[in-house]
């Protein structure tokens, strides 16, 4: 057993599963993410901002590196234009994100689930970024890499999402329970004679080849281009490319669906929760069936694109309670719309945490309430 | 015109008379001279008239956002292992940009920016850039750009960076640019120009070389001492996170249910650590247990509280909804507890005894903590009186956490446990009076 925080475990992991360079702009709660990082990652930056943070990380991703930042919502905010970019230009990135309380700079030593929505909508023309949050210590440690393989194999910027919480906090833990991190399996380039930076292959991924080898031209372009990386105003091939960039994200879903579903016969109920309320909900089912109350409990990992198999496993439900750590139910916004579902209902709170008590309330509660605020 | 391997043969796509043409052309003649292969180059552009031209460039080419195109070069020229790197970027691009240049110069990126400074920027219609010289016209400006231009050169050189030049866009100056491409560090060349379709317009007559001259601009060479030059080497037999020492189990614990403990006192005061140590003692002793600390932006002023979760059962939840134990060693934690304190309608307050006490229907024990044991170790003292009057698990666990955590823990922990003895005597002195006089 060590008394240890998330930030050790993600950097470890991370670097396990071969992420290559880390740069990064120390922002209260994603500090100790970079000081471990400096200390262990291959190589490591530390950047004068987040602009000039994330412009590093796409050239070194250009040359065929795995590059990785953390930071939170007012870091995350100046890199929006440059992932962006790198969603554009194809480039493979990972971005912690630890969650803290805003708007703006809020309060940066209290926790929150307040970015979801954010990044919703963080690429122009609502195209899908790979969102994938931990909801747990052990997460800490097996998620990573998926968002690091996630981010090679489909050539893009990922979001791994996570919050003060668990981020900072130190817990007792076992070490000896962590599963073997593998190294990612790196998706290379055949061996072709004609070369297109932006050709799909058949899962409408293009094949990687970084700037600066001396077989084929690269191009790559973060304005509308075709499929050889040349701008493009309107022209059939260069929409062509960018709708692919959308398909993309959702041919490949599966590849990085991931989520905890713990179904008990007979209940009419399921949780779900994510982030750092994701905790508080395994205890209040613990709590909820140690009084017989029969309830499920969901706890996504992919976040974004949301996997059809949530709305599977929701429409089961006829009672679905989502706790969450932000004051509107970003989460249950996004699968349910402005409009809501009848028996759905929310968890929220506001620079507190969701306390296990407070989910039981509302799972034994009766009628239908549109949300409640603690 | 010769046929450069480095370009394509099309025309290239700016206004009749703009220097951009020189540029391009001689950036491919400069290339050459170096013996380079176009694959060996990799051009980086971004939004302005300069950045389109990439398609026309044989080489590796990244096409990428307004200004930051040298930051973006920057991490291109670091992973590769070999290869030049040139950026293009306009006055308007290194305006929005400057921080990236200082960096690339203060690091020394191994790569070659080409500032293509035609007096505006010309993809949004025509306004002035923090390069343009004051009085220069232009179309969104026509009285004249009113505020001061800085010297781009004077900065970036200052900054460090190994090579600095400021060339007249006219003539054959490829050989400026072999120079700077020949730089293994970071270079800069800022091509003086005069926009044709909305600088020429507006500054009729106007001349480079007099334009330059009149705003205190001079052409020339600017070096510093050569410096290491920035190339990532990965280093792949880091060591791990996880080395350190696991926590054994030494001791057993008493405690069957979960129990909340904050800890309040003032920054400097220890409270972190004694916190951080508390949570070891308790996996020593057998059980799970976490940590957090809050405290104001400033950190080394003002409150510094901590919470410590301990139970016999893995902690999910790591939040204290009402602390069953609340442990105030200055007038800052209490500040910070107090309407907590007020909510408690049960539980234990150990505070110190120089406090005022605040209303709360905990059970309350006031003792001399910083008076014995200084503001430094009040915290520790008091979590040992704790665990001694409670025994939640043995006073030994905690005193050996101590004992282990620095250099001169032994010495701490030892002055602790007399203190710890004092206390305890006094207070089973009072009990035995108080049970006389019943």
């Amino acid at each position: 057993m060590v008394l240890t925080d998330g930030s050790r475990l993600i950097i470890e992991s991370l670097a396990r599963a071969g992420a290559d360079v880390f740069v990064g702009y120390p922002i209260t709660p994603a500090n100790l993410l970079y000081r471990y990082a400096i200390m262990r990652f291959p190589a490591a930056l530390s950047a004068p901002d987040e602009i000039t943070t994330m412009q590093w990380l796409c050239g070194f991703s250009a040359t065929g590196l795995l590059p990785v930042t953390a930071t939170s919502f007012p870091g995350f905010a100046l890199m929006l234009e440059s992932i962006n970019m790198a969603y554009m230009m194809e480039l493979p990135v990972v971005v912690v994100l630890a969650q803290r309380l805003g708007p703006a700079t809020g309060s940066a030593t209290a926790g929150a689930d307040g970015d979801l929505l954010l990044l919703r909508g963080t690429i122009s023309g609502g195209h899908p970024l790979p969102v994938i949050c931990i909801n747990s210590l052990e997460d800490c440690w097996t998620v990573p890499p998926l968002a690091l393989a996630t981010a090679a194999s489909l050539r893009t910027p990922v979001v791994l999402l996570t919050t003060k919480e668990i981020v900072m906090t130190q817990c007792s833990f076992d070490l000896k329970k962590l599963p073997e991190v593998q190294p990612i399996s790196r998706p290379g380039c055949p061996d072709v004679e004609h070369y297109e930076p932006y050709a799909p292959g058949a899962d409408l991924v293009p094949h990687f080849l970084p700037v600066g080898n001396t077989l084929h031209q690269v191009r790559l372009n973060a304005s509308t281009h075709n499929q050889q990386g040349i701008i493009q105003h309107l022209s059939a091939p260069g929409l062509e490319n960018t709708a692919r960039l959308e398909k993309k994200m959702y041919a490949n879903l599966s590849r990085y669906t991931r989520y905890s579903l713990d179904e008990e016969t007979g209940a009419d109920t399921l949780i779900v929760a994510w982030g750092n309320a994701a905790l508080a909900a395994r205890e209040a089912v613990k709590l909820l069936r140690s009084k017989g109350k029969k309830v499920s409990l969901l706890l996504p990992n992919t976040l974004l694109p949301v996997p059809p198999e949530y709305l599977d496993i929701i429409s089961r439900y006829p009672r679905v309670v989502v706790a969450e750590e932000n004051l509107s139910g970003h989460f249950r916004t996004v699968l349910f719309g402005v409009q809501g579902r009848d028996g759905v209902v929310g968890v929220n709170s506001l620079g507190k945490m969701i306390a296990p008590e407070e989910i039981v309330d509302r799972v034994m509660e009766n009628g239908r309430v549109a949300f409640f605020i603690s | 015109m010769v046929e450069s391997p480095f370009l394509s043969p099309e025309p290239l796509p700016f206004c009749p008379g703009c220097s951009h043409h020189l540029v391009v052309r001689q950036t491919a003649k400069a290339l050459t001279r170096l013996g380079l292969k176009p694959l060996e180059v990799v051009l980086v552009t971004d939004i302005g008239c300069h950045g389109i031209v990439d398609p026309f460039f044989r080489t590796h080419t990244v096409h990428g956002l307004h200004g930051r195109s040298s930051a973006l070069g920057a991490g291109i020229a670091a992973g590769l292992k070999k290869g030049k790197v040139v950026v293009y970027m306009g006055d308007g691009g290194a305006s929005i940009g400057i921080q990236h240049l200082i960096e690339c110069a203060r690091m020394n990126f191994p790569l070659t920016v080409l500032v293509l400074n035609n007096m505006l920027y010309g993809m949004t219609g025509g306004q002035p850039s923090s390069l343009t010289p004051c009085g220069f016209k232009t179309p969104l400006r026509p009285e004249g750009k009113l505020e001061p231009h800085y010297d781009l050169c004077r900065i970036v050189h200052s900054a460090g960076a190994e090579y600095v030049s400021r060339l007249n866009g006219t003539g054959d100056f490829s050989d400026g640019l072999v120079e700077a491409f020949s730089v293994p560090g970071f270079s800069l060349v800022e091509v003086v120009e005069i926009c044709t379709s909305y600088g020429l317009r507006y500054n009729p007559g106007q001349k480079t070389e007099a334009l330059a001259q009149n705003a205190g601009l001079e052409f020339g060479v600017w070096r510093n001492p050569a410096k290491p030059v920035l190339r990532l080497t990965l280093d792949t037999n880091r060591a791990s996170l996880l080395d350190e020492e696991p926590i054994t189990r030494q001791w057993t614990a008493k405690v069957e249910n979960r129990l909340g403990i904050l800890l309040g006192g003032s920054a400097g005061g220890g409270v972190q650590q004694a916190a951080e140590l508390l949570a070891r003692a308790a996996i020593v002793s057998g059980l799970y247990s976490t940590k957090k600390g809050t405290y104001p932006v400033t950190v080394g002023t003002g409150y510094s509280v901590a919470e410590v979760v301990i139970d016999r059962q893995p902690i999910l939840y790591t939040g204290i909804q009402t602390p069953d134990v609340v442990v105030v060693v200055s007038q800052d934690g209490l500040s910070y507890t107090e309407k907590l304190l007020s909510k408690m309608s049960q539980g234990l307050l150990i505070i110190d005894e120089s406090l005022t006490l605040p209303p709360s229907g905990a059970k309350v024990i006031t003792q001399p903590f910083v008076k014995m044991a200084g503001a430094k170790n009040a915290t520790l003292l008091a979590l040992l009186y704790f665990l001694k009057s409670t025994g939640t698990f043995p006073v030994e666990a905690l005193l050996n956490q101590i004992k282990n955590a620095s250099r001169g823990g032994a010495e701490v922990a030892s002055r602790l446990e007399v203190q710890l003895s004092e206390l305890t005597k006094e207070e089973e002195h009072r009990s035995a009076e108080e049970h006389k006089e019943v």
